[in-house]
């Protein structure tokens, strides 16, 4: 336990430096402030203040945002707009043009709609059991239980690794003389090649995502069971309800508000699914672990024609999905927060 | 949240902790075999990836693979010139002798006794076994630094983080001080603009802000990554929530004092803001250490590359060179590891209060 207190000790006395630190830089600004506040008075302050954080967001959102659209109306292949001619919504068309829907082969533009149903069924799958397995371990990490918080912490610290570490870590697990293939043929299996099978790639695209990211969710969750009171439960014990009961009745219900932020969190980051999945399966074999992200960033980067309106037209359909998924987001975290 | 109990936390309560007095229910026994299997999980890889990184060449394409980093031991022998590999040798009278192995040609080995350097043997190479001992292969570690711009990247990194995080407190709290403190016409408007923001990451508007970045002249420069992230819509909100629960009257009297405005905001009211900022910080480090898709995208050349690119090329260049790979892995978990182990706190309550990554 001293070396416990020791450590404590340490992270305070650096969170402390680093305060020290961060005023000091504060302070350089003094003299200039003090100046621009005598020329636009108190009442002009607060558009001083916010005007940094406002010509970010303008110069690499909103004028971005803009371009975006204009990008995805306009053909060619230049970058600057004023070289690029209107093509209305030719992107569009290109992009949307499939005899059946249901079968990306027959769209004009095969890819993006690989992309898009490698999306979906990634994000299906991996959203249900990221939120069942996050639920699962904050159930169990609610319990009285021994060292609970090195289980937290053992549940939670990938969250923390890069994707590109996280990519890496598996794919030397995964590899065809890998340690995962040595286990299978010491116990009569034959080596499996996971990347050269395209249901072996998505089915490991989702678990390792799923392995990176479910301490978020479960910390979420468990913050969510923490908040239900334990009077509840105590109730319930004087009744003698049984423990499925009293899940169903007390838990399930309490917990429901959280349950969903999670749900359109990892949806809107679902969605959104490239980095882990580059590195470690770099989209193949084929297009089967290609998802839109990655399609918008080929399309737009990597192609030898780099077709920019083609990308842009795509990322305004990304943006659509996620624009709808983001208010359901900040409405259920409203609701949560509320009710 | 901590375990507050006084009892000894030995292997064999933990063992036998049970929900309540009564029997062990079977979600006892389902909850531990799930943690240890979780723990095995969660922890396995890592280690895994630990112990590979130490393995030379030779030992990481062996299958199947051995648990722990083994190096073959090497003999020096009287008439050749470079060490040679040491093996352990089944003769057909059954007894066990160590030769070194001078040139191998097709399954015949032709081997010579260290003691006796003078006659060199044929033997089938199944009838030998390397001779091993642990030893960690630390080269893995020295070697990309001398032969690939691994100081490079780590530099790259760590200006992208420090610089990218300075800013973003600085610009984002400063927003948050003006949405929080003053009522001015015009705020609620501010508001929804931020949140609007909040809808737009980066993946929708990849191609524009190349656009922009390019206009800029800072493709290619660690500029073009630090400043589009620097505005984060949740890092306003996370600081004007904290902001809003400074008491007015502080905020009066340091006004009735003659204080500029500034000196309000960078002597009162953020030293009081100090947990949020840091939970900020925490998490403006973690981003910008771990972001890939951006950079990627607008560091094309190698000397601007930060780790995670870097690491990605090499992945890609090297493919048989798993021993780097492994190795500068490791390197670049270090940091985070380092720092989730002495702010673990900060970070879980930041998380879970914010519900933010």
């Amino acid at each position: 336990m001293a070396n416990l207190t020791d450590r404590i000790k340490i992270s305070d006395r650096l969170a402390g430096a680093a305060a020290w630190l961060v005023l000091q830089f504060f302070r350089l600004f003094e003299i200039p402030l003090s100046f621009i506040q005598r020329i636009v008075g108190v009442r002009g302050m607060p558009w001083i203040f916010l005007l940094p954080n406002l010509a970010f967001f303008g110069l690499f959102v909103v004028i971005p945002l803009c371009i975006n659209l204009a990008f995805s109306f306009t053909g060619g292949t230049d970058l600057y707009l004023s070289d690029r001619v209107y093509t209305g919504t030719e992107q569009y068309g290109f992009l949307l043009d499939c005899e059946t829907f249901g079968d990306p082969i027959t769209c004009r533009e095969d890819r993006f709609w690989k992309g898009l149903y490698n999306t979906a069924t990634f994000t299906v799958f991996q959203v249900t059991f990221l939120v069942l397995f996050s639920m699962i371990t904050a159930l169990i990490l609610n319990r009285e239980i021994r060292g609970r918080g090195f289980f937290r912490a053992v549940f939670f610290f990938p969250v923390l690794l890069s994707p590109v570490v996280v990519a890496l870590i598996w794919k030397w697990i995964l590899l065809r003389d890998g340690i995962l293939n040595a286990f299978l043929v010491s116990v009569g299996l034959d080596k499996i090649l996971f990347f050269v099978s395209p249901e072996w790639s998505m089915f490991w695209a989702v678990f390792v995502s799923i392995w990176a990211h479910m301490g978020f969710y479960t910390l979420i969750l468990l913050a969510g069971l923490q908040a239900i009171p334990p009077d509840l439960y105590e109730a319930a014990e004087m009744d003698g309800t049984s423990k499925e009961r009293v899940f169903w009745r007390i838990t399930l219900p309490l917990l429901w508000p959280n349950l969903l932020v999670v749900v359109v969190l990892a949806l809107i980051k679902g969605v959104q699914i490239f980095d882990e999945v580059f590195v470690l399966t770099g989209g193949g074999p084929g297009t089967a672990t290609q998802f839109i992200v990655q399609y918008i960033y080929n399309t737009g980067f990597t192609e030898p024609v780099r077709n920019f309106g083609l990308a842009s037209a795509a990322s305004i359909v990304l943006g659509l999905v996620l624009f709808v998924l983001t208010i359901t987001q900040l409405a259920a975290t409203r609701a949560r927060d509320n009710g | 949240m901590a375990d507050t109990s006084t009892q000894p936390r030995t292997l064999k309560s933990l063992i036998t902790a049970r929900r309540g007095r009564g029997r062990l229910h079977w979600t006892d026994v389902f909850s531990y075999t799930y943690l240890f299997l979780g723990v095995l999980l969660m922890f396995g890889p890592v280690v895994w990836l630990v112990l590979s990184s130490f393995k030379t060449p030779a030992g990481l394409i062996e299958f199947p693979p051995t648990l722990l980093p083994l190096g073959q031991i090497e003999v020096v022998v009287e008439g050749y010139e470079k060490p040679l590999l040491l093996f352990d040798v089944v003769k057909e009278d059954g007894t066990i002798k160590q030769l070194a192995q001078v040139r191998r040609i097709g399954i015949i080995s032709q081997m010579v006794d260290p003691e006796n350097p003078g006659e060199t043997v044929s033997v089938p190479i199944d009838q030998r076994v390397k001779v091993r001992e642990f030893r960690l292969a630390v080269e893995n570690y020295t070697d990309p630094l001398e032969r690939f711009n691994f100081v490079g990247f780590l530099n790259n990194s760590i200006i992208v983080t420090t610089v990218a995080t300075v800013i973003t407190l600085l610009i984002n709290s400063m927003a948050a001080y003006a949405l929080s403190i003053y009522e001015f016409r015009g705020r609620n408007a501010i508001m929804l603009f931020v949140i609007c923001t909040l809808m737009i990451p980066i993946t929708v508007i990849l191609v524009p802000v190349y656009l922009v970045v390019t206009q800029m002249g800072m493709i290619n420069s660690l500029w073009a990554v630090i400043l589009p992230g620097a505005a984060t819509p949740t890092g306003v909100f996370l600081l004007r929530q904290y902001m809003l629960t400074i008491p007015k009257d502080l905020i009066e009297a340091a006004r009735m004092d003659k204080a500029s405005e500034w000196s309000i905001y960078s002597k009162v009211v953020m030293p009081l803001t100090m947990p949020a900022i840091a939970v900020l910080a925490i998490f403006s480090i973690m981003w910008r250490w771990n972001e890939f898709l951006w950079p990627l995208i607008v560091l094309t050349r190698t000397e601007v590359h930060t780790l995670q690119v870097g690491l990605n090329a090499f992945q890609g260049e090297l493919n048989v060179q798993w021993h780097y790979i492994l190795a500068m892995t490791v390197v670049t978990l270090i940091p985070v590891v380092v720092v989730f182990a002495f702010l673990q706190k900060f970070i879980t309550t930041g998380i879970a209060s914010s519900g933010m990554k």
